[in-house]
C-alpha cells in the first residue's frame, strides 16, 4: 500500500521552529526551516541529524520549500544549507525571496553583533543561501525533477505567504504555511481549489478560537487614535518591523487621509523602509482595494507618513509615531515610551501579544510604576491600549479552507496540544476524515489510495462506447479488453491487437452445457417449440433456426436430440464462447426454467 | 458506407433545393431586388477554397439584408450548405442563417424543415450546435405555433444524447426556451414520449461535463421564467449540486433553489443525520447562508444577493446569520457588539480600555461547538468580511431588504451596518448608509452606535457626508446626550466643510422636530443663557448660530414651553430667520404674538380638505357655464386662473394640480381671444397688429402644452389626450392665422397637408379615447375628414376656422397626483460681488449644485444653460454620474460647468439656469399606444410627428459675475 509519510521536526504540537518532512511516493521534501524564538541554545533550529548523521542532506532531501518570511518558518535557512550542507533546489514566493534576507541578516545581527554569539551564520552565507532559492509564482506548476511537482496558492498571513501543494503522481499534500481566511487592509484571504489532496498540513494557531469581527477592532483602533490626537495627545504604536505594521500604516493612511487630518504619522526608520519598498513592489500580492487603486496611487506610497527622527519625539502638538520593536523591550520604541509616559493625554497602543518580562507586558497587565535600569522609577500616567490584530485563521478559518480543498486526511501542525485536541475531534466529526497531530520528531503514515491512470486505445474506446447507450458518469461500465503492462505503464487495447503485439495465436475457449428437458414429442418439433420460446423473450436478439435443427442466438448454438434411454426426455446442447459468458448463462437458466406449455 | 449515405443525402436534397427554386424565381420577378441573393449565389459559386467562400460570407455578413429578400438568401445559404464539404464554411452558413431569421418581419417557419433536414445529416459537432443555435433563433420567432416548436424540441431531445458538451448545451438551450409550459398544450400535442420536459432537462443535472450541467439549470431556471411550476423533486437534485466542483453550476444551483424557495416555501423536508424536519425555505435559506463562504466570489456574490429576497424565512434562522459565537481557548466570549451594549445598558463608560477587557468568560461544552454548522449561522459576518468589495455590498444591500421586512432582524443588524461605515471603500460605506436610512423607521439609535455614525461625518467625501445627514433626518435618538453629541459633530463638520450649510440645518430641522422633549433640556445651554447675567447677543450671519436656533425653533414648534427659556434677541432672531429661511423654520405660537397661518392639521385627508373641494369646484363652474356669452366666459376664466394661482402659492401640496389646471385655462382663453379678433372679419392682410397677437397666442399655447405635457409627473394618458388636442387647436389656429396673412396659395398646401397628417396621427394615437371628445374640435374634424381631404387649402382654412368656433371646450380631468418638476439652484448663490476672474481663452470651472423635484429620467432630460451677455447660449449636458438621487422624486445635480469668453473691459454678469430638454417622440403618449398600430404609423407618414425637440427652463436664473481678463503678455 503506498504511504505518505510526515515527520516534524519543529512545529509539532508546538509554535515556532516551523520544519517538517514529507515523504511521498519515494520523493522527500522538508517544508519550512525555522528557528525557535524561545530558546538560545541548540534547541533554537530543528535537529537536521534526524534526516541523516553522516552525508550531505542533499542526498536525502528533493527539494526545500518556504512557505513565508517569517522567522520561525525561515530562520534556520542559512544554518541548514550552508553550515549542515544542502545544495538542492529551495523553493519560496518572489516577495519571501525578496524580504527574507532583510530578515535573516536582521536576526544575524541581533545575535552575533549585540548578544556576542560566535559560531552563527555569516552575511556570505546568508547569500550563498540566497542563491540557491528558486522563486515561484502563484498558481504555477513547478517540476522539481520528472514527477515531483509543487504549487502555491494565496495565503494571506504576510506579503508573500502562500500554501504549497506538492504532487507525485496521483498523490498529493497540500501545506498551508501560516494563512489568513478573512482579509485586511493590505492582504487578501487564503484561497484555494478543490484539489483533493490525500493530506492537508494545516497551522492551528488559533484552534479554540472563533474571532469577532475585524471592523470593531478596526474601527476602535481608529477611534482611540483620533481622540487622542484631537485631545493634542501623542500615540505610540510599538510594531515589529514587517507585516502588521503596514497594515496599521495604512489603516491610519486612508483615515487621515479621509477624515482630512493633519497630525504628523511617524514610521521609525530601520528595516521598514527598504521592506516597504518591496510591498510597493508586489501590487499583486495585496488585496482588492490596492490592486484596484494602485494606479491612481500606490497605497504604499504613503503620504501622511514620514520617516522618524530622533529629535522630532520633543516637538510639541499632536503625533503618531510607530516604532521598533514592539513589546518595548528595547531600542527606540522604550525611548518614546519613556518620553512620553508622564503625560496622561498620550497613549500607547500594543498591537499584538507581549512576552513575559518586557515593558509591554508590565503596562499590560495594569502596571502603573515601571523601575528601568538606574533604579529611576518611571511613573506611566499615559493611557495603555491592546489590540490584537493577527493574521491567522481561527477554527472557523481552518474549517472553511478544509471544506474548499476537501482532503482526505487532514494533520495539524504548528499550534498547542491541547488546543489541537479540540479542533481534530472536531474535524473528524464534521468531515468525517482521520486527522493527526505527531508531535516533533513522531512520524505519521498515511495510507493512500492512489488511481492509477490507464490508456486505452481509441479504437477500443469508440468501439465499445458505440455498443452502450451514453456515458453515464453515475454507473460504472464494463468493457472488455486487454491490460497490458509493460515499461512502467498501463494500457488497455482490444483482443485481437494485443494477441498481434504480443505474437500470440489465438484460442478460442467454449462451455458447453446440456440441459433436460421432458418433451415427448419429436426432436425437430422440440427445437422448434424452443425456437418460438427464445424469439418471443429475447427480442433485441437475432435468434435463427438454421436448416441443420440447430438455433443460434447470437454465437451461441443449441441443438437437440433424444435422450438415449428416456425418448420423452430431449438433452439440448447450448454452447457458447467466453465471450458470450452472460448471454449463455442467462439462456441455460432460461431454459432449465422449462419450455412453456404450448397452446399449438 | 458513409461516402453512399452523403450522396444518397446529396441526391434528397438537391431535389428539394430545386423545387425550392422556382419558387425563388417566382418570387424574384415579384421583389424586383433579386440583386442581394443572386450576388452572393455568383459569389459563392466563384470561391474556389473554402478559405474564399468563408470571405465572402464574411462580407455579406456586414451588410443588412431587407426583409424581402431574406427568403431568397437563405435559399441560396442552404443550397450551399448542402453542397459543403468543409466545415468552418457550413457553420458560419448555419450562423448567418440565423442571424437572418431573426430580421425582423420575416417570419422564418419556411427553413424549419430545411434546418432539421440539414441537422440530422450533420456530423460536425460545431456545425451541430450552431444549427441548433438557429433553430433556437427559429422557434423563439416562432412563439405562436405550438407544433413547430413541439418539432424543434424532439429535435432537440434526440441530439441530447450528443457526445459533444456544445451540442448538448445547445439542445438543453433550446427545450428551455421552447419547452412547452402549459399542461393542457402538452397533452394536446401528446407524442410517442409524453415529453416531461422537467425530468429530460433533470436528468443533465449530472451530465459529465460542467457545462452542460450550467445549461440544464439555466434552462430550468428558463422553464420558470417561462411560467412553468418546477417540480418540488428538483429540490434535492439541486441541493447536490451545491456541492459541483465548478462555480458556474454552483451559481446557477443557488438560483435554481432560491427559485424553489419561492415556489414552495411551506414544504416540509428532512434534515439529513436526523429525524428532523425543518420548511423548506428556511433550509434552503441555510444552505444559501452556507455558499456565502464559497471559494468562488461569484457564487459568494450570488448567494448574497438572493439571500436578500427570501422574506418568508423564519425569525431564529435569520437572527442567526448575524452571530458568529465568538470563542477564545474554548470558552465562550462576548462580541464587541453585545460589550458595547452591555457597557451601555450598566450606565458606565468608558471602559474598554483594560488589557483582557475582551476576556473570555464561561467555559463552553466542546461538544456543543459546531464550527461549520449547515445552519445559517455567521453568514452575513461573512459576507460583510468577504475580501470582494462587491460581495459586502451585495450582503449590505441583502442585510437591507430583510431588515426593512423584519423589524426585530433590523435592530439586530444595526451593529452590523455600523461597522460597515467604516469600510475601506467608499461605495460600500455609502451603501451602507443608505440602506440604514431606508430601515431607520424601525430602530433607534444607541448613544455608542450614534457616536460610530457621528464620526463618519468628517469623511471628506461629499457624498458620504450628505447621506449621512440624510440619514440623521430620520434617525431617532433616545437620549438628549446623543442630540447634544449629533448638535456638536455638525456643527464640527460645518467649521470643517462650510459648503455643507444647506444640508445640515436641513438635518438639524427634522433631528430638532423629531425630538423636541430631548431639546427642551438642553436650550439654556445651547443658546448660552444665564439666569442672571445679560449674554452678548451672538452674531446673526453665523452659521453654526443659525443651525442651533434652526434645531430649536423646530423643536419648540411641538413644545409649546420652550419659547419661555428664549431671551429677547432670540425672539427677534426668530422673526429674521423666519423670513429669510423660511423653508427650515416653521411657524411659531410665540407669547405675544399672532400666528401668520394656522397650520393645517394633518388629520384632514386631501380630499376633505377645503382648499381640494375650493378647486374642484372652481372647474366645475368653469365647465358647466360654457354658454355664457363669450365676455362672461372670458372673465370667469381670468378670474379662475387668478384663484387657481394664488391657491398654488399657498397650500404647496395642490401646487402641481392648480398650476396644471391654470396653464390649461390661459390655453383656452388665449384660444377664445385669438377667435375673437377683429382679424376675422377684416381683409387679412391689413391688420398685421392684430395678426400679431393672434399668432403670438398660437405661438403660447404650444409651448405650453409641451410644459404641461413633459414637465409634470403623474399625467396619465387621459391627460395627455386633452394636451395633444389642444396644441392641435393651436396649430389649427396657426394655420388660419397664416393663411390669411400670406399671399398666394403655395406654402398652404405644405401646411394644410402637414395638420391633416398630425389630425391622422392625432386620431391614431388616441383611438381610444376619441368616444370621450363628444362635440370637441377634433370630434367634428374628424366628421369632416373625408371632405377635408379632397378639398382646396382655402377650404381647408374655412372649415376649420369654424370648427374651431363652434367646437366646446374640453373638461380636464384631473389624476391622483400631480407634481410640477421643479428646480432650485443651490450654488452658484448668485449674491457674491466679486467677479469670478480668469483668463480669456481659458476655461474656468463653475460648480453647480441643484435639487431637482419630480423629474423623471433626469439623466437625459436636465440640461445647464449659461447664457453670455453677449447673447451667446451654451448648453451642457451633466454627466450621468452627476444625479444623485437622495430620495423619491428627488435628484441632486453636482456638476461643474465649463466657462470661457474672450476677453472683456467689465466684469459682467451671466446667467445659469437649469433646462427639462423633451422630445415629443419619447412623450408618454406615444408610449402607451398599443405596438402594431404604431408601426403601422411609423411606416404610412414617417417624418409627421417625430423629432420635435425643445427645451423648457424650469429654474429661475442665477446671475454669475465673471471677468475674463485679457492674458497677459
Amino acid at each position: 500500500m503506498p504511504e505518505i509519510k510526515v515527520t516534524p521536526l519543529g512545529a509539532g504540537q508546538d509554535v515556532g521552529r516551523s520544519c517538517i518532512l514529507v515523504s511521498i511516493a519515494g520523493k522527500n521534501v522538508m517544508l519550512d526551516c525555522g528557528m525557535h524564538m524561545g530558546y538560545n541554545d541548540d534547541r533554537r533550529f530543528p535537529d537536521f541529524s534526524y534526516i541523516t548523521q553522516s552525508g550531505r542532506l542533499t542526498d536525502f532531501l528533493d527539494c526545500v520549500i518556504i512557505s513565508h518570511f517569517h522567522l520561525d518558518h525561515c530562520g534556520a535557512l542559512p544554518y541548514f544549507s550552508e553550515m549542515v550542507g544542502y545544495d538542492g533546489p529551495i523553493y519560496m514566493t518572489h516577495p519571501t525571496k525578496a524580504i527574507c534576507p532583510i530578515l535573516l541578516e536582521d536576526y544575524r545581527k541581533i545575535t552575533v553583533d549585540k548578544k556576542g554569539e560566535t559560531n552563527f551564520f555569516t552575511s556570505q552565507m546568508i547569500k550563498d543561501c540566497m542563491k540557491k532559492v528558486v522563486a515561484v509564482h502563484l498558481h504555477q506548476t513547478v517540476q522539481v525533477d520528472e514527477e515531483l511537482e509543487i504549487k502555491a496558492y494565496y495565503a494571506g498571513h504576510v506579503l508573500g505567504a502562500a500554501m504549497f501543494q506538492i504532487k507525485v503522481g496521483c498523490e498529493s499534500v497540500v501545506y498551508t504555511g501560516d494563512y489568513n481566511m478573512t482579509p485586511d487592509r493590505h492582504l487578501g484571504a487564503a484561497w484555494i481549489d478543490k484539489c483533493r489532496p490525500d493530506l492537508l498540513i494545516t497551522e492551528s494557531t488559533y484552534a479554540t478560537t472563533i474571532r469577532d469581527s475585524k471592523r470593531c477592532r478596526e474601527r476602535d483602533f481608529l477611534k482611540k487614535v483620533h481622540e487622542t490626537v484631537e485631545r493634542g495627545g501623542k500615540v505610540l504604536i510599538p510594531v515589529f518591523a514587517l507585516g502588521r505594521a503596514q497594515e496599521l500604516c495604512i489603516l491610519l493612511e486612508t483615515f487621515w487621509e479621509r477624515m482630512n487630518l493633519k497630525a504628523p504619522i511617524y514610521f521609525s526608520t530601520g528595516l521598514t523602509e527598504k521592506a516597504n519598498h518591496y510591498y510597493k513592489l508586489f501590487i499583486t500580492w495585496t488585496n482588492q482595494k490596492i490592486r484596484k487603486t494602485f494606479v491612481q496611487r500606490n497605497m504604499f506610497e504613503f503620504k501622511h507618513i514620514k520617516a522618524f527622527d530622533r529629535a522630532f519625539a520633543d516637538n510639541p502638538g499632536p503625533m503618531v509615531v510607530f516604532a521598533t520593536p514592539g513589546m518595548l523591550h528595547a531600542g527606540q520604541s522604550l525611548q518614546i515610551f519613556r518620553k512620553w509616559a508622564g503625560n496622561e493625554k498620550n497613549m500607547v497602543i500594543m498591537p499584538g501579544y507581549c512576552v513575559q518580562g518586557t515593558v509591554g507586558h508590565k503596562i499590560l497587565s495594569g502596571q502603573r510604576k515601571l523601575e528601568m535600569e538606574g533604579r529611576q522609577i518611571l511613573e506611566v500616567k499615559m493611557q495603555v491600549e491592546y489590540m490584537s490584530f493577527s493574521a491567522h485563521a481561527d477554527a472557523k478559518g481552518i474549517m472553511q479552507l478544509i471544506r474548499q480543498a476537501e482532503p482526505r486526511n487532514v494533520l495539524l501542525v504548528h499550534g498547542e496540544a491541547k488546543k489541537m485536541e479540540f479542533l481534530k475531534q472536531k474535524i473528524e466529526q464534521e468531515f468525517h476524515v482521520n486527522c493527526y497531530m505527531p508531535a516533533n520528531g513522531e512520524t505519521t503514515t498515511i495510507f493512500t489510495n492512489p488511481s492509477i491512470p490507464v490508456d486505452i486505445s481509441l479504437g477500443l474506446l469508440k468501439r465499445e462506447t458505440a455498443i452502450g447507450l451514453s456515458p453515464d458518469v453515475k454507473k460504472p461500465k464494463l468493457m472488455h479488453g486487454t491490460l497490458i503492462m509493460k515499461d512502467n505503464s498501463f494500457r488497455l487495447i482490444s483482443p485481437e491487437q494485443a494477441l498481434k503485439e504480443l505474437g500470440l495465436a489465438e484460442h478460442q475457449l467454449r462451455f458447453t452445457c446440456r440441459v433436460h428437458i421432458q418433451d415427448p414429442r419429436k426432436e425437430h418439433e422440440t427445437v422448434l417449440r424452443v425456437y418460438n420460446h427464445l424469439k418471443g423473450i429475447l427480442k433485441d436478439y437475432s435468434v435463427q433456426h438454421l436448416p441443420d435443427g440447430s438455433i443460434t442466438v447470437e454465437s451461441i448454438l443449441i441443438q437437440a436430440t433424444a435422450h438415449s434411454e428416456d425418448q420423452g426426455t430431449k438433452v439440448l446442447l447450448v454452447s457458447w464462447t467466453y465471450q458470450d459468458e452472460e448471454l449463455g448463462s442467462y439462456l441455460t437458466s432460461l431454459l432449465k426454467k422449462g419450455l412453456p406449455q404450448s397452446t399449438s | 458506407m458513409a461516402a453512399h449515405l452523403k450522396k444518397r443525402v446529396y441526391e434528397e436534397f438537391t431535389k428539394v433545393v430545386q423545387q425550392q427554386h422556382e419558387d425563388l424565381s417566382a418570387k424574384k420577378l415579384r421583389l424586383t431586388k433579386p440583386s442581394k441573393s443572386a450576388a452572393l449565389h455568383v459569389d459563392l459559386c466563384k470561391a474556389t477554397s473554402p478559405a474564399d467562400a468563408l470571405q465572402y460570407l464574411l462580407q455579406f455578413a456586414r451588410k443588412p439584408v431587407e426583409v424581402e429578400s431574406v427568403e431568397g438568401v437563405v435559399r441560396i445559404l442552404l443550397e450551399h450548405y448542402y453542397k459543403e464539404n468543409d466545415a468552418s464554411v457550413r457553420l458560419k452558413i448555419a450562423s448567418l442563417l440565423g442571424l437572418l431569421s431573426k430580421t425582423a418581419g420575416f417570419s422564418p417557419d419556411c427553413i424549419v424543415d430545411d434546418a432539421i433536414n440539414a441537422l440530422q445529416n450533420e456530423k460536425s459537432h460545431q456545425v451541430l450546435a450552431q444549427l441548433l443555435d438557429t433553430l433556437l433563433v427559429i422557434g423563439t420567432k416562432l412563439t405562436e405555433n405550438p407544433s413547430v416548436r413541439m418539432r424543434l424540441v424532439e429535435v432537440a431531445c434526440k441530439h441530447l444524447t450528443d457526445s459533444s458538451h456544445g451540442v448538448r448545451n445547445k439542445c438543453l438551450q433550446l427545450i428551455g426556451c421552447l419547452g412547452p409550459v402549459e399542461k393542457g398544450a402538452a397533452k394536446e400535442v401528446e407524442n410517442q414520449a409524453a415529453k416531461d420536459v422537467q425530468k429530460i432537462i433533470g436528468d443533465h443535472f449530472s451530465d459529465q461535463d460542467p457545462r452542460v450541467r450550467t445549461a440544464a439549470i439555466k434552462a430550468m431556471l428558463q422553464l420558470h421564467e417561462r411560467g412553468l411550476k418546477l417540480q418540488q423533486a428538483i429540490y434535492s437534485q439541486a441541493c447536490k449540486l451545491l456541492a459541483d466542483d465548478y462555480e458556474q453550476v454552483r451559481s446557477a444551483a443557488v438560483q435554481l433553489i432560491w427559485v424553489l424557495s419561492q415556489l414552495y416555501p411551506e414544504s416540509i423536508v428532512p434534515i439529513p443525520s436526523s429525524n428532523e424536519e425543518i420548511r423548506l425555505v428556511d433550509d434552503a435559506f441555510g444552505k444559501i447562508c452556507h455558499m456565502v463562504s464559497d471559494g468562488s466570489w461569484v457564487v459568494r456574490v450570488q448567494a448574497a444577493k438572493l439571500l436578500g429576497s427570501m422574506q418568508q424565512v423564519s425569525s431564529h434562522f435569520l437572527e442567526q446569520t448575524l452571530d458568529k459565537k465568538l470563542m477564545s481557548d474554548l470558552r465562550r466570549k462576548r462580541t464587541a457588539h453585545e460589550r458595547a451594549k452591555e457597557l451601555y445598558s450598566s450606565g458606565e463608560f468608558s471602559s474598554g480600555r483594560k488589557w483582557g477587557d475582551d476576556a473570555p468568560k464561561e467555559e463552553i461544552d466542546t461538544g456543543a461547538v459546531n464550527l461549520i454548522e449547515s445552519g445559517a449561522c455567521g453568514a452575513f459576518v461573512h459576507g460583510l468580511e468577504d475580501e470582494m468589495y462587491e460581495v459586502r455590498i451585495a450582503a449590505v444591500e441583502a442585510l437591507c431588504m430583510l431588515a426593512q421586512s423584519s423589524p426585530s432582524f433590523a435592530e439586530k443588524c444595526l451593529d452590523f451596518l455600523v461597522d460597515m461605515f467604516n469600510d475601506e471603500i467608499e461605495e460600500v460605506r455609502l451603501q451602507s448608509i443608505h440602506t440604514m436610512r431606508k430601515i431607520s423607521n424601525n430602530i433607534t439609535l444607541r448613544e455608542d452606535q450614534l457616536d460610530t455614525v457621528l464620526a463618519v461625518l468628517e469623511d471628506s467625501s461629499r457624498d458620504i457626508r450628505e447621506a449621512l445627514h440624510e440619514l440623521l433626518c430620520c434617525t431617532n435618538v433616545s437620549t438628549k446626550e446623543g442630540i447634544h453629541l449629533a448638535l456638536v459633530e455638525l456643527l464640527k463638520n460645518l467649521t470643517k466643510y462650510p459648503t455643507d450649510r444647506e444640508s445640515i440645518w436641513k438635518c438639524l430641522k427634522f433631528l430638532g422636530s423629531r425630538h423636541p422633549t430631548l431639546v427642551l433640556p438642553l436650550v439654556p445651554e445651547l443658546l448660552s443663557t444665564h439666569p442672571f447675567f445679560d449674554t452678548p447677543e451672538p452674531d446673526m450671519d453665523d452659521p453654526a448660530y443659525i443651525a442651533v436656533l434652526v434645531l430649536i425653533f423646530n423643536a419648540a414648534k411641538s413644545c409649546p414651553t420652550m419659547p419661555a427659556l428664549f431671551s429677547d434677541h432670540t425672539f427677534r432672531h426668530y422673526a429674521y430667520l423666519r423670513d429669510s429661511l423660511s423653508h427650515l423654520v416653521p411657524p411659531l405660537r410665540l407669547p405675544g404674538r399672532k400666528l401668520v397661518s394656522s397650520p393645517v392639521s394633518p388629520s384632514i385627508t386631501p380630499h376633505e380638505d377645503p382648499s381640494q373641494q375650493f378647486l374642484h369646484q372652481s372647474l366645475e363652474r368653469v365647465y358647466n357655464l360654457q354658454h355664457l356669452d363669450p365676455q362672461g366666459i372670458q372673465e370667469l376664466l381670468e378670474f379662475t386662473i387668478r384663484d387657481l394661482q394664488r391657491l398654488g402659492e399657498l397650500q404647496s401640496e395642490l401646487a402641481g394640480m392648480a398650476d396644471f389646471t391654470a396653464t390649461y385655462l390661459q390655453c383656452q382663453l388665449l384660444l377664445i381671444k385669438a377667435l375673437q379678433e377683429k382679424l376675422w372679419n377684416v381683409a387679412a392682410p391689413l391688420y398685421l397688429k392684430q395678426n400679431a397677437l393672434a399668432s403670438a397666442a398660437a405661438k403660447q399655447i404650444l409651448e405650453a402644452t409641451y410644459k404641461m405635457e413633459f414637465m409634470y409627473s403623474g399625467v396619465e394618458s387621459r391627460q395627455v389626450v386633452i394636451i395633444h388636442h389642444m396644441r392641435l387647436q393651436a396649430k389649427a389656429l396657426q394655420l388660419i392665422v397664416t393663411a390669411r396673412t400670406t399671399r398666394g396659395v403655395e406654402p398652404l398646401f405644405g401646411m394644410c397637408e402637414k395638420f391633416l397628417q398630425e389630425v391622422d396621427s392625432f386620431q391614431r394615437c388616441f383611438i381610444s379615447e376619441l368616444p370621450h371628445m363628444q362635440g370637441s374640435f377634433v370630434d367634428k374634424l374628424l366628421d369632416l375628414m373625408p371632405r377635408l381631404v379632397t378639398s382646396k387649402p382655402w377650404e381647408v382654412v374655412k372649415i376649420l376656422q369654424t370648427t374651431l368656433r363652434q367646437s366646446t371646450f374640453l373638461h380636464l380631468p384631473l389624476p391622483e397626483q400631480l407634481h410640477r418638476a421643479t428646480a432650485n439652484i443651490i450654488e452658484p448663490t448668485g449674491e457674491s460681488d466679486n467677479p469670478l476672474r480668469f483668463t480669456s481663452g481659458l476655461v474656468v470651472a463653475l460648480d453647480v449644485d441643484a435639487t431637482l423635484e419630480h423629474v423623471q429620467d433626469p439623466q437625459g432630460t436636465v440640461k445647464v444653460q449659461v447664457l453670455y451677455p453677449d447673447g451667446q447660449a451654451q448648453l451642457i449636458h451633466p454627466k450621468p454620474a452627476d444625479f444623485r438621487n437622495p430620495g423619491p422624486g428627488r435628484h441632486r445635480l453636482i456638476t461643474q460647468v465649463y466657462l470661457s469668453h474672450t476677453a472683456w473691459t467689465e466684469p459682467c454678469q451671466i446667467e445659469v439656469r437649469l433646462l427639462l430638454a423633451y422630445n415629443s417622440n419619447r412623450s408618454k403618449a406615444s408610449a402607451k399606444i398599443p405596438k402594431s398600430t404604431w408601426s403601422e404609423s411609423l411606416e404610412a407618414l414617417p417624418q409627421s410627428e417625430t423629432g420635435i425637440e425643445g427645451t423648457i427652463p424650469f429654474s429661475k436664473p442665477v446671475k454669475v459675475y465673471i471677468m475674463p481678463k485679457p492674458a497677459r503678455r
